[in-house]
């Protein structure tokens, strides 16, 4: 037990992090709760016309689908980028480092806007593939799945590449070389001895990834162009454009149970505590 | 050497302008333990790693048996190895690592199986067959990688300072049984350490590295008594080194002269011409002290030292310098402390001389 003094000590130091967390953010939260049970009526109105609504069935589907496929393309170039960083002495790894990192300084807004020019009817691409006559019609890039899928991607690597890149930094050489040493080729040795130390990386960048395209709105917003929407861009309609604030408070809520679930299921297979926190 | 096992001709590894391997051959007899020591940088473990194939040498070549395996990958050598750190894979239980060089060559399971339990009783780790490393001490992971290493019967086993994590009297348990082990195998060891009790407890043979070249290298007891540089001298157990003149020599006995002191020197196998000057080397358990006068030599007790078994003596001489000498401390009858004047010398076949390096 610590002494009394070392528990005010500490109540102090987490005192105002702990009041900014309860007066900004779960009192709000709560009073969405409240919201989607009481607006437009008392009762569960929102939860049973979120449930009879297909559109908010297809933004759901449509929101796991590129959750889930902007987590396994991460983790595919992720773990490749992480990798090699980690196994390769090269005067380029701060370099990459940094590329890695870059995103991080720049805002999400500013990333965006950068696919749309690149991706656009007009776009560098389009141009590009143009003039060394790929194609004679512009591709249709943004404004769809695809175009959000190839920000979202974009924008959620560090979260991937970090986690894997913090657990493949402790992972020691002489494992291979022992495989090696032993009579394993090169690939034996990757798949059977350093790709399973890598799963707890993986498996928390996938987490991080997931969790955190569920709710993403930026990218999706920019580049769906109205056209692919995700549900927190979903939720934004509800209230901006129709008013129903207790439809999209209900969404809300749905969105964070479903977050919630995510969570409780990985626990399942993996330790959160040490896949978010500790990073081995 | 007829029909070594192992045979490394002309081996040199560069690294940009350094030499961590200038030019070293060595033959490895079947089912020797040789041991490669030397500080670190001396290239012992450069020269282990160019024979387990981690290592590209910059020159020369490696053999297995007459066949050239230079270019060959580590997994197709057939060496067992066991690493500094161990290097036991943390995702797989003791059977598992222990089975995983059987394994990879597609062995039956029943085969594995037994196999493991075998190698694992050799180590005296069968209880553990379920544990993961995790849980195991640090000389219970030395025993598993070790039986890792031998499980799929190597031709040769590379061991790269196996006991240096260890605690001392661990070590020195480990060194009996590795010893034991290797007698009982017969399969060849080759042992890399900075440790020369390690080097001299287990070895059939011992070759001392130093700046990527061979300094000397042969059984323990040659290394010990016949030390041919002052390198060597200097980094297998302790030595006093002394400049002399030489008087007179009388077939392979030389007198030697340093300032007034005068003392006999065995020259078997060296040239020793009279006048010249010569570096010997003197063991300090070699030294007899006595009262003063007894001896040919005198001398003024500086420090001393107690460590148990033996009691360290450093005396001044006026023209040597400082003499380190090592007594049994349950015989020495005498009781020197600082100040005291002794008596000592030495019979003449325990000095070496040294070559210039």
């Amino acid at each position: 037990m610590p002494r009394l003094n070392d528990q005010i000590r500490y109540w102090m130091l987490v005192l105002p992090a702990l009041a900014i967390m309860v007066i900004f953010y779960i009192l709000p939260v709560l009073g969405i709760w409240e919201i989607s049970f009481t607006e437009p009526a008392t009762g569960f109105g929102n939860y049973v016309k979120m449930t009879e609504s297909n559109a908010v069935k297809t933004s759901f589907i449509l929101t796991f689908r590129v959750a889930a496929i902007t987590t396994v393309g991460c983790l595919l170039l992720g773990y490749i980028v992480a990798y090699a960083i980690s196994n390769f002495v090269s005067r380029l790894t701060p370099l990459m480092m940094a590329l890695v990192l870059l995103p991080f300084w720049v805002s999400v807004l500013i990333r965006s806007f950068s696919w749309i020019i690149l991706l656009g009817r007009s776009g560098l691409v389009n141009d590009t593939l143009r003039d060394i006559g790929l194609v004679t019609s512009p591709l249709r890039l943004m404004h769809n799945e695809l175009g959000v899928l190839i920000a979202m991607i974009h924008v959620m690597l560090p979260f991937a590449v970090l986690p894997m890149l913090a657990n493949m930094r402790g992972i020691s050489r002489s494992y291979t070389d022992a495989a090696r040493g032993l009579g394993a080729s090169e690939w034996t040795a990757f798949r059977s001895v350093y790709f399973p130390q890598t799963l707890p990386g993986v498996f928390s960048g996938a987490l991080l990834v997931f969790v955190l395209s569920l709710g993403f709105f930026v990218t999706p917003a920019l580049l769906g162009g109205g056209r692919v929407l995700m549900i927190s861009e979903y939720i934004t309609y509800q209230i901006q454009e129709f008013l129903a604030w207790g439809l999209g408070s209900a969404l809300s809520v749905a969105l964070l149970v479903a977050t919630a679930l995510v969570l409780l299921i990985a626990a399942r297979f993996v330790n959160l505590k040490s896949a978010l926190l500790e990073r081995n | 050497m007829s029909n070594p096992i192992l045979s490394i001709r002309n081996s040199v590894k560069r690294y940009g302008p350094v030499h961590a391997l200038d030019h070293v051959d060595l033959d490895v007899a079947e089912g020797e333990f040789l041991t490669l020591l030397g500080p670190s940088g001396s290239g012992k473990t450069t020269l282990l790693t160019a024979i387990a194939g981690f290592t590209d040498l910059s020159e020369g070549s490696v053999s297995l048996r007459g066949r050239d395996i230079t270019n060959e990958p580590p997994e197709h050598r057939d060496f067992g190895m066991v690493f500094q750190g161990y290097a036991l894979f943390p995702t797989m239980t003791v059977r598992q690592n222990v089975g995983f060089p059987l394994k990879i060559r597609k062995r039956p399971a029943s085969e594995i199986r037994a196999r493991v339990d075998e190698c694992l009783e050799l180590v005296q780790m069968g209880a553990y067959a379920d544990r993961m490393p995790s849980q195991l001490s640090g000389g219970q992971q030395q025993r598993i990688a070790l039986a890792r290493a031998l499980s799929f019967k190597p031709q040769v086993l590379l061991l790269d300072e196996p006991l240096s994590a260890l605690d001392k009297k661990l070590r020195a348990d480990l060194q009996w049984e590795l010893k034991a082990l290797h007698d009982q195998l017969g399969v060849t060891f080759i042992y890399v350490t900075h440790d020369q009790d390690e080097a001299l407890s287990m070895s059939d043979r011992i070759v001392i590295l130093k700046d990527g070249k061979i300094q000397q290298s042969g059984i323990p007891d040659t290394l010990y008594n016949k030390p041919r540089t002052r390198f060597v001298a200097d980094f297998l157990g302790k030595s006093n080194f002394l400049s002399v003149k030489v008087k007179s020599r009388e077939g392979d006995h030389l007198e030697c002269v340093a300032g007034e002191a005068a003392f006999p020197v065995d020259a078997t196998g060296h040239s020793g011409t009279v006048g010249n000057s010569a570096e010997i080397a003197l063991r300090p358990e070699r030294i007899r002290l006595t009262e003063p006068g007894k001896e040919f030599l005198t001398g003024t007790v500086k420090q001393v030292s107690y460590l148990g078994e033996r009691c360290q003596v450093l005396l001044t001489h006026s023209v040597l310098g400082q003499i380190l000498v090592s007594c049994p401390t349950w015989k020495s009858g005498i009781n020197p402390n600082p100040g005291l004047q002794l008596g000592f010398g030495w019979d003449a076949d325990a000095c070496v001389i040294l070559e210039a390096e």
